[in-house]
């Protein structure tokens, strides 16, 4: 698409050549996921993640769809309408469990895909436009996969609701008419349910068509690599089609079969089990927890524990979990290192698995009441997750000693091979590479 | 510019979180509670529960037919399973005219076709089981204040689920000396109040005649009804288990032909030399 090597499509039959001039969707296709897409040659398994979260989002569309048919949104009906799909419905408890285990796998996926992003640099120019599309999507489907979750109507949908739409009364001024229009009233009932049916049902399409813009703005630069350097030649890339729609296929297969062990084998597992409980307005859960991938952003907000000055310390926790994720939004502008990749940036790196050691701690404490020593360690993580992005990374990215980069990926690869003087950790050691047609 | 304004962010959330790690702690009230709790026993079930990482697995019919009779006789006083239709039934093999001899057992909550009043008819096989009381309020009335939950969902309500049944149903005990009941309720260590106002239901041995000859005792009664409170929360747990198996087995030969075909296609790019 971006360079000049690219391969162009050339239609073969009558009918090929008659659509190409009006409707040109295999050209289209051609260069986008086929032999027309130069890539990267050296992508590892992390750069699977991508196809895999369009795959997790067309299995929850798909899904939702079906579930849909069958879901009624009343709060006299709600809940008895899963247990209606349940039971009654054909094949409705796989879908079910299809839909509610693959918000959870979709979650992971993304999660690694981000990490990955921040791993090897994808957020550096000339891909900011793309990161922060990405973090959108991020966003949307926090908004989705809440809202999806109330739409069970059990007690922990209630209670979540109520404590969700509660952070936004923190705000001052406006935060109790923000509260009133999220539920469309004073409490989480009918028309909550309502309102969130319809935009569980919205958003994905919306979701799917920032992916659309997302890859659009992936294809303008093209992937980046694990080295970080730039494509500089064609012996640097090999077609999307049939390299990595093959690797990307074998990656699906591993996806879809531990997708399946926990749809079919253990489907409950992520969940709350007060989540089979109707919603009953008048029983308060001894334990409120969101689901497991907000549970670092609930640590984030349960750490705030103490006003500071005049500001009320449920503000201060909201404020912080919003601003942890915005904060990614100025990512490309904080790490200002030339190189990308954290495998030449010896310092970043460190950091980096520190930041990942972090955010699994606060992971698991979001899960936890709060309870000692939970809060503390939320404390300390939340001051240093905050410290990693806005001063540290700030900092390393100035100060830091990167190591040489290799002068191609091609050159990288064929170190990796041992054609030229082996680099160190070569691991194929006497392999001979060939370069790319 | 953003740095240094990210610098200022970043140092305001810091200290601002930081200020609360370092004011000092509420003193920890030990709770009473938690000290008597105890965690529902872990039973190896044939099915492996209806949570658990169980690959293989069914529910033994015979075992099914004397939970449900458990239920009937005893559990039926107070709870209900109106999830479950009766035609539902079929899955613990009894036949179709069994099936509607316990439905018309049952009376429905229906309406008389000459003056539109309620009324009630004997169940079908197409009804659920009916409430036991019309509504919360004539339950609590009825029980001294406390309200029996529905059964129908139960196991997968409960954190232990299946185990969590069978150490509730023998779990009552005398309350240590530390431990003050309330009048009407009962010492349960497993309930998480560890109050519960269900009178032991399954306390003595023969109790119920089983039918197929299974030993009545109370022991057996507990593990019996909590499969079928098992079965009754997952109907399609073995529907589930064997589709499970046919998708992965599909999924793994699917995924090695993957990644033969990926091998394949980039040999010529990591050739060994020859």
């Amino acid at each position: 698409m971006s360079f000049p090597w690219a391969k162009q499509y050339q239609p073969t039959t009558d009918f090929g050549k008659y659509m190409d001039k009006q409707l040109p969707v295999p050209r289209l296709v051609y260069s986008a996921l086929g032999a027309g897409y130069p890539t990267p040659r050296n992508l590892n398994y992390f750069y699977n993640f991508g196809v895999l979260n369009g795959v997790a989002l067309v299995i929850q569309i798909v899904t939702g769809v079906i579930l849909g048919m069958h879901y009624a949104p009343s709060t006299l009906v709600a809940f008895d309408s899963i247990e209606h799909i349940m039971r009654d419905v054909n094949s409705g408890w796989m879908f079910r469990y299809m839909h509610a285990v693959g918000a959870s796998f979709f979650f992971a996926v993304v999660y690694v895909h981000i990490f990955r992003g921040l791993y090897y640099g994808s957020f550096k120019p000339p891909r900011e436009v793309l990161w922060m599309l990405g973090l959108v999507i991020f966003l949307l489907m926090m908004a989705t996969a809440f809202m999806g979750y109330v739409l069970v109507w059990g007690q922990m949908s209630f209670w979540g609701a109520t404590v969700i739409t509660g952070l936004f009364s923190a705000i001052p001024v406006v935060g109790g008419y923000i509260q009133t229009l999220l539920l469309g009233g004073f409490a989480p009932d009918n028309a909550t349910l309502n309102r969130f049916a319809s935009l569980h049902y919205l958003l994905p399409f919306v979701i799917f068509g920032v992916v659309i813009l997302h890859i659009w703005s992936l294809h303008i630069p093209g992937s980046n690599n694990p080295t970080g350097v730039d494509v500089k030649g064609p012996q640097d890339t090999v077609p999307f089609h049939p390299y990595y729609t093959a690797k990307d296929f074998f990656g699906l297969g591993v996806y879809l079969t531990l997708f399946a062990a926990m749809v079919f084998f253990a489907p409950n597992l992520l969940g709350e089990v007060d989540n089979y409980i109707p919603a009953n307005p008048l029983s308060t859960p001894a334990h409120i927890v969101p689901e497991w991938y907000f549970w670092p952003f609930y640590a984030i907000l349960r750490a705030f524990t103490v006003d500071f000055f005049f500001i009320p310390a449920k503000l201060l926790g909201v404020l912080a979990m919003f601003a942890a994720i915005l904060l990614l939004f100025f990512l490309p502008w904080l790490d200002t290192s030339p190189v990308r990749s954290n495998a030449y940036r010896p310092l970043n790196r460190i950091l980096f698995w520190v930041f990942v050691a972090v955010t699994l701690v606060l992971g698991v404490a979001g899960g936890k009441p709060a309870e000692e020593p939970w809060v503390m360690l939320s404390q300390v993580f939340t001051a240093y997750y905050f410290a990693h992005f806005l001063i540290l990374m700030p900092l390393v990215s100035r100060f830091e000693k990167t190591l040489p980069l290799p002068n191609s990926i091609s050159e990288s690869v064929l170190a990796k091979y041992g054609k030229t003087p082996a680099a160190p950790g070569a691991s194929f050691g006497g392999a001979v590479a060939q370069p790319a047609e | 510019m953003v740095r240094l304004g990210a610098l200022a962010v970043g140092l305001f959330f810091c200290i601002a979180v930081l200020w609360g790690a370092v004011q000092p702690r509420d003193a920890v009230i030990p709770d009473p509670v938690k000290a008597l709790y105890k965690h529902p026993t872990e039973i190896a079930w044939v099915h492996n529960g209806a949570a658990n990482l169980g690959i293989t697995g069914t529910f033994d019919r015979k075992q099914l037919q004397r939970g449900f009779q458990v239920y009937k006789e005893v559990c039926s006083g107070c709870h209900s399973i109106n999830r479950v239709a009766f035609r539902d039934l079929a899955d613990l093999g009894f036949t179709v005219p069994e099936i509607k001899a316990i439905a018309a057992g049952y009376e429905v909550p229906s309406i008389d076709d000459k003056t539109g009043e309620p009324a009630t008819r004997p169940g079908t096989p197409a009804d659920k089981f009916p409430l036991i009381y019309p509504n919360e309020i004539a339950a609590r009335a009825a029980q001294n204040g406390a309200l029996p939950p529905d059964l129908s969902l139960i196991v997968k309500a409960r954190e232990g689920g299946t185990n969590y049944i069978n150490s509730l149903i023998n779990g009552y005990a005398e309350a240590p000396a530390s431990w003050t009941v309330p009048d009407g309720l009962y010492y349960n260590p497993y309930f998480k109040s560890l109050n519960i106002a269900m009178p032991p239901p399954l306390a003595v041995d023969d109790q119920i005649t089983y039918v197929d000859g299974a030993k009545s005792t109370k022991v057996q009664y507990a593990k019996d009804i909590a499969v079928f409170l098992t079965w009754t929360a997952e109907p399609k747990l073995e529907a589930r288990k064997e589709t499970g198996m046919a998708a992965i087995i599909f999924l793994l030969i699917m995924t090695g032909l993957g990644y033969l075909s990926y091998k394949k296609v980039w040999a010529d790019l990591k050739r060994k030399p020859a």
